[in-house]
């Protein structure tokens, strides 16, 4: 076993050894370098083969058309595109955008920049176990909505939208319908068909791709428009400008191809895994599961223990590379805003730890974290006036805090 | 985030971690910061019959640099008496542990934290005066 064990699969993925491989081929002198926009030698038309195999593996992923896949830098540009791309070209037929409070920061910053450009967005708060729910979409819709941007796969709790619940609703009104599937494509089963998704963000580095590529799925049949955000020579039919990196097309798709192949098999043993990490710590006393205990990730586990704050937890466990919250908000001293909008106390958000194990983790992994993570809730409980104070019957509610 | 020698050795091994009577005459608690700050720190000091602090216990709910900051001064009052204890600023307690900017406010929490214990003493004692 090798320390630190890495236990942060949602923040990101190694490259599987299988991508390296084919991407390390798209680059030297002897490799397939070319600029596939080059259409004059034989070097570009290699280049395009390529790009186009990479393009088939990740529309097979999610049973689209190739045609239907533009690549962009990640998730983050998706996202972008996206709602970005969207309300721009549809504003003559409003300016009304639904999206969830607990959404990924692309989408909500997103959101925040069309508020500024004079759209209204009503942000849906999730329900206590973490989901948007269709119905509570239907009922935000109005005259003049034009996009619904909601996540699949929350990177934070890891529980799952029924999104093709939301499709169904979207698709009757002819409501574009945006989903942010960073976190679940090539985890589970994305069907864009199936779920009526007019738009899918999606990116390599969650799936044991190289970081830096991702793409956006944008429908076909029904149509759908959007304006591009990056302007040049007019590539990926006009969405996306700019040269394509053959080497990180290559690298998604082949990681697409690997996550299909195995994701049953796959997912059976992470599921596994999940679940005996849960049972080794949820015996505690005041240990919290955040999210759905079913409709999750089968990586992804957010557990808060109580009355320990959660950076501190973190530095005692440096044997382990975890998360509290997400990466991406990680450096700030806020509680989670995702786990406040599930109506969680401000001590159980300050205490939270996220948890996600994939390909390389290992059952004795799991066994030492358990151990680990048992010895550092205990000793900093030791530490805690407000697990004295619970031990004492007080009810932290009823204290008057002299907040700073 | 990197911390320092001095937090982290404090961390590993706080000082003083306990809870003393706070009924009791010679104990002053301060108790400040809040859960929704993420930072709660409880510190008791007892003083003997010069008014001389003899113990200091602390608990800390917070980050290691909250954790480190309130077992630093622990070991800092003991031995003091109350008008010098009074005087540790918090930027004493943030040099000595090489706090970084953003750890600033588990200094300040730590410097309430004696302020508050001592008022607590103070006041155990007029009013012990009064009756």
């Amino acid at each position: 076993m090798q320390l630190p064990i890495y236990l942060d699969y949602s923040a990101t993925t190694p490259v599987d050894p299988r991508v390296a491989e084919k991407m390390s081929a798209c680059l030297t002198n002897e490799g397939n370098f070319g600029n596939a926009a080059s259409r004059s030698h034989s070097f570009g038309w290699q280049a395009e083969e390529a790009i186009e195999i990479g393009r088939a593996q990740v529309a097979d992923l999610i049973n689209a058309d190739p045609r239907e896949i533009v690549w962009t830098s990640g998730a983050t540009e998706s996202d972008n595109l996206a709602i970005k791309g969207a309300a721009h070209f549809y504003q003559k037929n409003g300016k009304h955008i639904i999206t969830s409070s607990i959404e990924h920061k692309a989408v909500l910053d997103t959101c925040r920049q069309l508020e500024r450009e004079g759209y209204e967005i009503t942000y849906l708060p999730p329900d206590e176990n973490g989901i948007t729910q269709p119905s509570a979409v239907e009922a935000a819709i109005r005259e003049d909505t034009v996009l619904v941007s909601i996540m699949h796969a929350n990177n934070e709790i890891g529980v799952v939208n029924d999104v093709a619940a939301i499709g169904e609703i979207t698709r009757a009104r002819k409501i574009i319908f945006h989903v942010d599937g960073a976190q679940s494509v090539g985890k589970i089963p994305v069907d864009v068909a199936a779920m009526k998704i007019d738009l899918l963000s999606m990116c390599a580095h969650k799936m044991y791709g190289p970081k830096g590529i991702g793409a956006l799925y944008v429908c076909r049949k029904p149509r759908v428009r959007i304006e591009a955000q990056i302007h040049g020579g007019g590539h990926e039919r006009g969405m996306r400008s700019g040269t394509l990196p053959t080497h990180q097309i290559v690298g998604f798709g082949e990681a697409a191809h690997v996550a299909k192949e195995g994701m049953a098999q796959e997912n059976a043993r992470l599921i596994t895994l999940r679940q005996r990490l849960w049972d080794g710590v949820c015996d505690m006393e005041e240990v919290y599961l955040n999210g759905h205990p079913e409709q999750r990730l089968p990586g992804a586990l957010n557990v808060s223990f109580n009355f320990v704050e959660g950076e501190s937890l973190i530095m005692a466990l440096k044997d382990l590379a975890i998360s509290s919250g997400s990466a991406c908000t990680s450096a700030s001293l806020e509680p989670s805003y995702v786990l406040r909008a599930l109506g969680r106390s401000d001590e159980l958000a300050h205490s939270s730890l996220r948890f996600s194990v994939g390909r390389f983790t290992t059952e004795e992994d799991v066994d030492y974290a358990i151990v680990q993570v048992r010895a550092a809730v205990e000793k900093l409980r030791d530490l805690s006036p407000l697990w004295d104070m619970y031990k004492d019957g007080i009810d932290l509610n009823s204290v008057q805090w002299a907040a700073h | 985030m990197a911390y320092g020698e001095k937090v982290l050795d404090h961390y590993e091994n706080p000082r003083n971690v306990g809870k003393m009577d706070a009924d009791d005459a010679s104990v002053g608690t301060g108790m400040v910061g809040a859960p929704a700050c993420g930072d709660v720190m409880r510190l008791q000091i007892k003083i003997d019959d010069n008014g001389v602090i003899e113990d200091a216990k602390f608990k800390t709910y917070g980050c290691g640099s909250a954790i480190a900051s309130s077992s630093l001064l622990t070991e800092w009052v003991k031995g003091k008496t109350l008008d010098e204890a009074s005087q540790i600023k918090n930027s004493e307690i943030a040099e000595e542990l090489a706090l970084p900017p953003v750890k600033i406010h588990c200094s300040v929490l730590a410097e309430d934290a004696i302020k508050a214990a001592i008022d607590d003493l103070k006041s155990k004692s007029d009013s012990a005066v009064a009756s």
